[in-house]
């Protein structure tokens, strides 16, 4: 018999469609290999029942010959950013530990509308703050990777969609949701072998998702490949009115559109990426990825993004900024934890609680946003930072007049070890250097997994696409995918 | 720009983050070696350029002005509102005194 956990959303759905499997036989192989993967910590809550109910509701609408939905019978992973109704989400942090929404967010609505199941709620960094998924007040998530030096470091998954990243690369879950505010679903695509999307930012509603950087946060599927991305983002997506920049338009049928013809394509190869010590390995990836989309029959061209070098620290001021405003709700009245200090009036209350409640990395930020916001320095940092991104938003518009879409690196480097980074917080945020401006820029960006380097380890090749084109995006993702022919897998050590 | 101790009291205090000893020490390199790198935007020319204010243009919608619009997110929902406060009291969320 088919090993269910070695498929992934595809083969899932049309399994079941066509009774070779039910979705409850899926639902349980997954929550398997859940209960036994607990050393990897990709998972803050797990719920196998919830996973089981949603696939017998499958199974139910099969014997009843109705439509089973995009999704009908995969069980996938959940972000633990996207509230879930009477699920605890936390957004990985202590201040709402134990917060149980009492409404569903509209992505995971549509997920499950498809059919779709929860095997459980996915660990990541807090608040969606890091970028190795060590920022977590629910512990460390550990990549399933280990590089083949014989040693057994343990290797970020990526972050802060870590928990997603590992659970994929894992077989934990087929497929999982992800957010991306300045990479954060690509970069730990690119860490753990898999694929991800950050779709055109609105696309998919923000309502019931925690809010980190609200004119960057945007969420997207992490998948074993392509095509299930391009199924799970047609189920993600759409309009949504309680969302003030959701994007009214129809969702494209992405799935029916794929098609890796690369003929009259021009593939833009930004030159400001190419930094100097640029990783060997890395470099040697994106030489392959232009081999290959000249092989598929794509014209190459040589781009010019300007700006590139000061897309990082302009984000550094733009995300913090919204970051410590859309974290002030955090005071310990309405939801989530107080600390309430005896003796103390409401103001020591509010201080006791976001002291206790915040780790490390978002005090860190929270200072930095309410810094270059505050009176006398606003116009320098925050204005500045906003008018850079202008920008930068113009050096795509500009590249885009001669390319159809953009090939670069998604990282700099392969995963690194736990706590190689967390003693220097700049050397940490400067792993988002390739991801951020596509972010800043709003553009739709993927990451699809390339190649290995030296030690073993995946490394992610990126596409970046005009605004609305996730179709473009998808298509020369496939390109890549079906010429690097990447099918390795970590051993299973857990 | 660089700050110093005081300072970071003083965005601290504006953040509603209790310090605890030691932290705003340790909270002044941090922030400076950060304020330090994002230095280098003051080297770009940006004049005539307008800040960022939406990434994809989009216009804002009003929704109709009646009550309840969305049943969702409207009204009548207290206990769903009050269900995760910390402490709830008499339908209302409960903090200390205010008011001496």
């Amino acid at each position: 018999m088919t090993n269910l956990t070695e498929l992934g959303v595809a083969a899932i759905r049309d399994g079941v469609a066509g009774g070779e499997f039910t979705a409850v036989e899926v639902a349980e192989a997954f929550n398997a290999n859940v209960a036994a993967a607990s050393s990897l910590n990709a998972f803050i809550v797990a719920t196998p029942e919830v996973a089981v109910d949603a696939a017998k509701a499958v199974d139910a609408k099969r014997a009843k010959g109705e439509p089973l939905g995009k999704m009908g019978g995969v069980p996938i992973g959940m972000k633990d950013l996207f509230a879930t109704k009477g699920v605890q989400t936390t957004a990985a942090s202590h201040i709402l530990e134990g917060f149980t929404p009492q409404y569903e967010s509209t992505v995971s609505q549509k997920l499950w509308d498809a059919g779709a199941g929860m095997l459980g709620k996915l660990n990541l960094d807090q608040f969606a703050m890091g970028s190795s998924n060590e920022t977590s007040y629910f512990g460390n998530v550990i990549s399933p990777w280990r590089r083949k030096d014989g040693g057994n470091a343990a290797l970020a998954p990526g972050g802060s969609s870590g928990g997603s990243s590992a659970a994929v690369a894992a077989r934990l879950a087929p497929a999982a949701t992800g957010t991306d505010t300045g990479g954060s679903i690509r970069q730990p695509a690119a860490f753990t072998g898999i694929t991800g999307i950050k779709p055109t930012y609105g696309r998919c509603s923000r309502w019931g998702v925690v809010a980190f950087a609200s004119s960057l946060d945007q969420a997207g599927p992490m998948a074993r490949d392509t095509r299930d991305c391009a199924i799970m983002l047609e189920a993600m997506a759409g309009f949504d009115p309680k969302d003030a920049t959701s994007l009214d338009m129809p969702v494209p049928e992405w799935e029916a559109g794929l098609n890796p013809d690369m003929k009259g394509k021009r593939i833009g190869i930004p030159r400001e990426y190419r930094m100097d010590g640029m990783d060997e390995d890395v470099a040697k990836s994106w030489d392959d990825g232009i081999a290959w989309m000249k092989d598929a029959g794509a014209e190459i061209v040589d781009i010019s993004l300007p700006h590139t070098k000061y897309a990082l620290p302009a984000y550094y001021i733009i995300a913090p900024a919204e970051a410590s405003s859309n974290l002030a709700r955090y005071d310990g009245v309405r939801y989530g934890l107080r600390d309430l200090p005896d003796g103390a009036g409401l103001q020591d209350m509010y201080a006791a609680t976001r002291a206790d409640g915040f780790g490390p990395e978002v005090k860190r930020r929270i200072m930095i946003g309410t810094y270059v916001l505050s009176a006398g320095f606003y116009d320098a940092y925050y204005n500045q930072a906003q008018k850079i991104r202008t920008l930068i938003a113009q050096d795509f518009a500009k590249a885009f007049e001669q390319c159809d879409v953009i090939l670069a690196p998604t990282c700099p480097t392969a995963a690194f070890a736990l706590g190689e980074k967390t003693s220097d917080p700049l050397a940490m945020y400067l792993n988002d250097v390739f991801a951020v401006p596509a972010s800043l820029a709003g553009l739709p960006a993927m990451s699809v997994p390339a190649g290995m380097n030296r030690e073993g380890l995946p490394l992610g090749l990126q596409i970046i696409g005009r605004a609305f084109d996730e179709q473009g995006v998808l298509n020369a993702g496939l390109a890549i995918e079906k010429a690097a022919g990447f099918v390795a897998t970590p051993d299973r050590w857990w | 720009m660089s700050v110093d101790k005081a300072t970071v009291e003083k965005i601290a205090s504006l953040a509603r983050i209790a310090l605890r000893d030691g932290e705003a020490e340790a909270f002044v390199p941090e922030l400076n070696q950060i304020l330090d790198w994002v230095e280098q935007l003051g080297e770009v020319d940006v004049t005539g350029v307008e800040p960022m204010t939406a990434v994809i243009p989009n216009t804002l919608r009003l929704r109709d002005d009646v009550v309840d619009a969305d049943p969702l997110t409207g009204g009548n929902r207290r206990d769903d509102v009050l269900a995760n406060a910390p402490a709830a009291e008499h339908g209302f969320f409960g903090v200390p005194k205010v008011i001496e």
